[in-house]
């Protein structure tokens, strides 16, 4: 009975949705549940000549990645040597609590200025989300690796390049990588922010701001299931990864 | 082999900015083949000396000598290990067991089969594959003594290594500990603050004072092997050990 539970709600909710749907009766403030399925249901065709659900997600996939990809190399190195490094640690500190609590979103006039519309100024967006969850993590992992599991290393003779590549790195992986799944999630919300940018004419942010505009409301809906449904699916991915090969972690400290 | 510590002083700095001398002109000299305890209380800077032979301290003045070589960092002709928690849990037995031949560059075959000869030698033949969270205290235990022995070092230095143990578990460590030194020959320096432990295991028991760490007393226990631990001997023994122990802690302690 518990299992079902869980599928419970989402089923209510969506029998209420139909329900106020069809009291609403108005397309244009709440779409009825099947034509927003059927929207789904066509992820190929072509929507008011703005590409196809697909399409959009796949430029918006293809954004998200790069932009991550790149605060991912960033923030990875430089939260190493932080972490390792009480010096380097003291000198960027104050920078980046000054920068880590202005919002992605708040990127967006520089990020204009600096790379105009297009595909730079969303890319920087994207690093700017996924590089502070990414940089704390690795600094937090990398300074909370035991003490004793580096002396060993250094007892057998470690060089330094052997002792980061060998303890430091596979012992605060795990931390490093809930930076990552976090990392991830926040710059999968501020892709579709930054597509929402005058000028941009594709992803799924753009889809859905501009189906508006032609007062489609199914394809706003149907978008933004899209949206969650591929932040669901990336970060179960990655929560994969996580249990198969990090299952040592928490068992032995 | 010959370890000599020299006029070795240890003097920290604490927290509230007083300087606190954990060793106190320390003199010693340990031979091939000997079985060494460091005793007393904790806080007596038994483990801050065996980590400035270890080449992770370094002493505020004298000297660590190995074989002519004062050391100043970790001496590959050394291993260590640790109370508890050194294991790399990311890596299965073998993998911690081959870790030291692989900082050093031993061809894979090669330390593959080192590693599974010392495996066989600690008694944990078919654990290769298990992670250290799969294995008791015990047995990673014996994993850590495979690992320090697989890169044959002429010195094994033990920081407490069975502290963490229940009874049982311990004395069976203990005799196992003495069936290899005996197959291996090495020398061992081994921190414990059991007196137990110390007149069971050690050819000469170094009995330290508690703050400022001197050395009290050079005990030989010239008892064979086995050693008894219900005879009278051992009993006279441990009796005093216990007493040059408690001479010193009790004033300061009430």
């Amino acid at each position: 009975m518990k299992r079902y539970l869980k599928y419970a709600l989402p089923i209510i909710l969506i029998f209420a949705w139909e329900l106020v749907a069809i009291l609403v009766n108005n397309e244009f403030i709440l779409p009825r549940v099947e034509s927003v399925v059927m929207v789904l249901l066509q992820p190929f065709d072509d929507l008011f000549g703005s590409g196809s659900l697909v399409e959009n997600a796949f430029m918006s996939i293809y954004r998200v990645v790069t932009g991550f990809l790149l605060g991912a190399c960033v923030a990875i190195p430089l939260g190493i040597l932080m972490g390792r490094m009480g010096w380097i640690n003291d000198a960027v500190d104050p920078i980046l609590q000054i920068l880590r609590p202005i919002p992605p979103i708040a990127w967006i006039p520089l990020a204009l200025a600096w790379f105009k519309i297009g595909f730079g100024s969303i890319v920087f967006i994207i690093f700017i989300g996924a590089f502070f969850p990414v940089l704390l993590n690795t600094i937090d992992g990398v300074k909370r690796v035991n003490k004793t599991w580096i002396e060993i290393a250094q007892i057998f003779g470690a060089t330094d390049l052997q002792l980061l590549a060998k303890v430091i790195v596979p012992a605060s992986l795990p931390t490093i990588w809930t930076g990552l799944r976090v990392g991830f999630g926040i710059a999968w919300m501020s892709v579709v922010a930054a597509e929402m940018l005058p000028g941009t004419t594709s992803g799924l942010g753009y889809l859905i701001l501009y189906a508006y505009n032609f007062g489609q409301i199914q394809v706003i809906v149907a978008g933004m299931i899209v949206i969650g449904l591929i932040g669901l699916c990336i970060d179960y991915l990655l929560k994969r990864v996580e249990t198969k090969k990090f299952h040592w972690q928490g068992m032995d400290r | 082999m010959t370890l000599t510590i020299d006029h070795v002083t240890r003097e920290f700095v604490s927290n509230v900015g007083e300087k606190v001398t954990a060793l106190d002109d320390i003199n010693l000299v340990i031979g091939d083949e000997e079985f060494i305890c460091f005793l007393g209380p904790s806080g007596c800077g038994k483990t801050t000396l065996l980590r400035i032979i270890a080449g992770l301290d370094r002493a505020t003045s004298g000297k660590a000598v190995h074989d002519d070589h004062e050391i100043r960092e970790p001496d590959p002709k050394m291993a260590m290990i640790f109370q508890e928690y050194s294991l790399y849990p990311w890596r299965n037995v073998l993998e911690n067991v081959v870790f030291g031949l692989e900082l050093r560059g031993i061809a894979k075959d090669a330390r593959i089969r080192d590693a599974e000869q010392y495996l066989d030698l600690v008694g944990l033949e078919g654990f290769a594959r298990s992670y250290p969270y799969e294995l008791s205290g015990g047995m990673r235990q014996r994993v850590a003594v495979a690992r320090a022995l697989a890169v044959e070092p002429s010195v094994l230095l033990m920081d407490e290594p069975f502290g963490a143990l229940d009874a049982q578990t311990r004395n069976m460590m203990q005799k196992e500990l003495l069936r290899i030194w005996d197959k291996t020959r090495k020398s061992i320096i081994f921190v414990t603050h059991s007196v137990d432990e110390a007149v069971y295991l050690a050819d000469r028991i170094v009995v330290f004072t508690p703050r400022p760490g001197r050395i009290k007393e050079i005990i030989p226990i010239g008892l064979p092997r086995p050693r008894d631990r219900t005879s009278s001997e051992f009993a006279s023994i441990r009796r005093y050990v216990l007493d040059l122990i408690d001479e010193k802690e009790n004033p300061s302690k009430i």
